[in-house]
């Protein structure tokens, strides 16, 4: 049998990123829409465009403007004085003085935490996801269906049920930061990115979706592997993997954004400045009252690109996935 | 062998293929496949001739052993005590928890902000996101340009957009105040986060700005499935565009709009972001939902056992809604 040919005839049935339907022509005929509707709609739609994307057009031209066009009374849409201060004081170029590394410049440490932190989670969680969504969809071991339900029953609980108590465990890793081998003693993974990471390896709603998208991925090429001699993680690496890429690249795509906008565990575990993320460094920028907002637009601005980026890139995934997995991004 | 796929519990493939109304899934499983008689073994036996699928599960099952199942039940035991993270002594306080939360008015209010900015929030999200679907979804140009526009502020990161409208709201320096003024609508300066009857609009309103988008794609997903047949005999049998809309758009659309309406809900009663970044609470309470005052008595006054019995209070709010969601899932949600 060829697997090949399998594999492509798979990845158009599958259920979690169907291909996307040829274009189709809009709803209503052109014949029953009028000059006048059109231009109707246009009226109703273009303000409401401008409306929407006017904040986001400030954000980015406030990032150019001095702090004294910033703090003008008449609001500049344009800066009249462009410059880079904010961009160079956050990726800390150029020559700094006291003032303005108290005022915290060179907070590009930020992203790099952040991206470290979103990148690993990713990794790790789509491996382990794929481990536990192969097992529930492909392998027949006593106990799977109760397992399996436990996991789809934790989803109900919401996150902020576990988080303290998590805290606490975190908190209470022995032999790490200062514990002994009871957990006592230190402070564990608090302030680390063990703690930010390792509670985020795993998803009961990944494992779901993955499962979902192998259950079609037919016995017979995973039994003739086996006849063939190949080895359960053979089988796995070789065979289940390759073909479940873009149900992967989709859950890997909104993994890595929630752990990109992830704001209240790191909010809650770092304390020390050089291991914040960037949503935390800028919320504290703000609720601590710093006054430097030329730097804030800045990092704003950079917070957004690797959203953007990644949206431009994964476009059609992206929407397709949102629809169907209601991920909001 | 090869031929009994059919059968076996691996069968969605071919449904997928059925034409975009037909996709749902059937909820119900085929029949177990029955085990020839000469393959059964023991139970012991037949774990250990599985052991490598055990192996798969393991490094997931460890995490979820500990961050979930054991953090839930630990959850549950703190809120029997007095637990503060700055005192040694944790004592066992019985239902002292739950009969506090009861009587605490502060908890009171932060169910009602909390109700009062999902009611306002996840409608209003979604009125404008089927409004925008609806307008797109009709043979204009731009219409790219239009979504894009639209779903920007999805793509936003959340804090980003909640700093930035943080500085429009500003009373000396935001742009609302400025463009209101220059507008003549309003004579003075608003201040819009620090005034107790306008904090929570401004909220809601920063919410479905960034809301209205994600509502708008899933729409028009939802548009895209109704068949144009529909439409068609509506059309030979005299119906107008409103009487469309009415009887066919609206009603065809209801699996969409139950999707969004328990994703919004569900969302909104955990708000948290937009309230530390913009009023932190304020002005008096005002603005404290119940994620934030379960935040309060975590991480500012220290008591967890307290604090994770709020939490309980919000699971217990949200719990109709996520076993709605999980069935919606589990159905296969073609939205």
């Amino acid at each position: 049998m060829s697997g090949v040919v399998d594999g492509v005839d798979i990845r158009q049935a599958a259920p979690v990123v169907p291909e996307p339907r040829p274009a189709k022509k809009p709803k209503e005929g052109n014949t029953q829409f009028s000059t006048r509707q059109k231009l109707l709609t246009y009226l109703v739609l273009a303000p409401m465009a401008i409306l929407f994307v006017a904040p986001f057009a400030w954000l980015v031209s406030a990032s150019f403007q001095p702090m004294s066009e910033i703090f003008s009374a008449v609001p500049h849409w344009l800066p009249e004085n462009p410059t880079l201060s904010g961009y160079k004081g956050f990726l800390d170029v150029g020559h700094l003085t006291q003032a303005q590394q108290g005022q915290g410049h060179g907070d590009w440490r930020w992203f790099a935490n952040s991206a470290f932190v979103a990148l690993s989670i990713t990794v790790l969680q789509t491996f382990f996801n794929a481990m536990c969504a192969y097992a529930f969809a492909k392998r027949k071991f006593p106990g799977r269906d109760v397992i399996f339900l436990l996991f789809l029953a934790t989803m109900m609980v919401p996150g902020q049920v576990t988080l303290i108590p998590n805290y606490l465990i975190i908190q209470h890793i022995p032999f790490f930061g200062g514990n002994d081998w009871m957990g006592s003693g230190g402070h564990g993974w608090l302030d680390s990115y063990y703690g930010l990471i390792v509670p985020g390896v795993v998803s009961a709603f990944g494992i779901f979706l993955l499962r979902q998208y192998m259950l079609s991925i037919p016995d017979q090429l995973l039994e003739a592997a086996r006849i063939d001699g190949a080895s359960e993680f053979r089988i796995f690496r070789s065979i289940v993997l390759p073909l479940c890429t873009p149900a992967l690249a989709a859950t890997a795509i909104f993994t890595f954004q929630g752990a990109w906008e992830d704001f209240f565990w790191p909010l809650v575990i770092l304390s020390s400045p050089e291991k914040i993320t960037a949503p935390v460094g800028l919320a504290l920028f703000v609720v601590q009252n710093r006054t430097s907002w030329t730097l804030l637009f800045a990092g704003s601005v950079i917070a957004t690109l690797p959203m953007i980026l990644v949206f431009i890139v994964f476009q059609r995934q992206f929407v397709k996935g949102i629809a169907l997995t209601g991920v909001k991004g | 062998m090869v031929m009994t796929t059919a059968e076996a519990p691996t069968s969605t493939a071919a449904g997928t293929r059925e034409p975009d109304g037909a996709r749902r899934r059937s909820r119900r499983r085929p029949p177990k496949q029955e085990i020839p008689h000469e393959n059964r073994r023991r139970l012991p036996g037949r774990i250990w001739s599985e052991r490598s699928a055990y192996f798969f599960l393991l490094p997931g099952m460890i995490i979820f052993s500990v961050f979930t199942l054991a953090a839930l039940a630990f959850a549950f035991y703190l809120t029997f005590h007095r637990w503060s993270i700055i005192e040694p002594e944790k004592p066992f306080v019985g239902l002292t928890n739950y009969r506090d939360m009861i009587g605490d008015e502060r908890f009171t209010e932060s169910v009602l902000n909390t109700i009062y900015f999902t009611g306002a929030s996840v409608p209003l999200s979604m009125a404008f996101g089927l409004l925008f679907a609806l307008l797109l979804n009709l043979p204009i140009r731009f219409r790219g340009a239009f979504r894009t526009a639209f779903y920007l502020p999805v793509v936003t990161p959340f804090i980003v957009s909640a700093i930035l409208w943080k500085w429009l709201y500003n009373g000396d320096y935001g742009l609302f105040n400025y463009y209101l003024m220059k507008a003549h609508i309003v004579d003075q300066p608003l201040l819009w986060l620090s005034d107790k009857n306008l904090a929570m609009p401004a909220v809601i309103l920063m919410t479905v700005w960034a809301g209205t988008g994600f509502s708008m794609v899933v729409y028009l997903a939802g548009l895209q499935a109704i068949s144009e047949e529909l439409y068609e005999s509506a059309r030979l049998d005299g119906a107008g565009p409103i009487s469309r809309l009415r009887y066919i758009t609206i009603p065809m659309l209801r699996p969409t709009t139950l999707f969004l309406l328990v994703l919004g809900i569900i969302g909104s009663l955990q708000v948290f972001t937009q309230i530390f970044v913009m009023t932190s609470g304020g002005p008096v309470n005002k603005t404290t939902t119940m994620v934030y005052y379960m935040y309060l008595w975590a991480f500012k006054y220290y008591d967890m056992g307290y604090a994770t019995t709020l939490a309980f209070a919000l699971f217990v709010m949200l719990l109709g809604f996520t076993a709605l969601q999980l069935r919606m899932m589990r159905q296969g949600y073609d939205v």
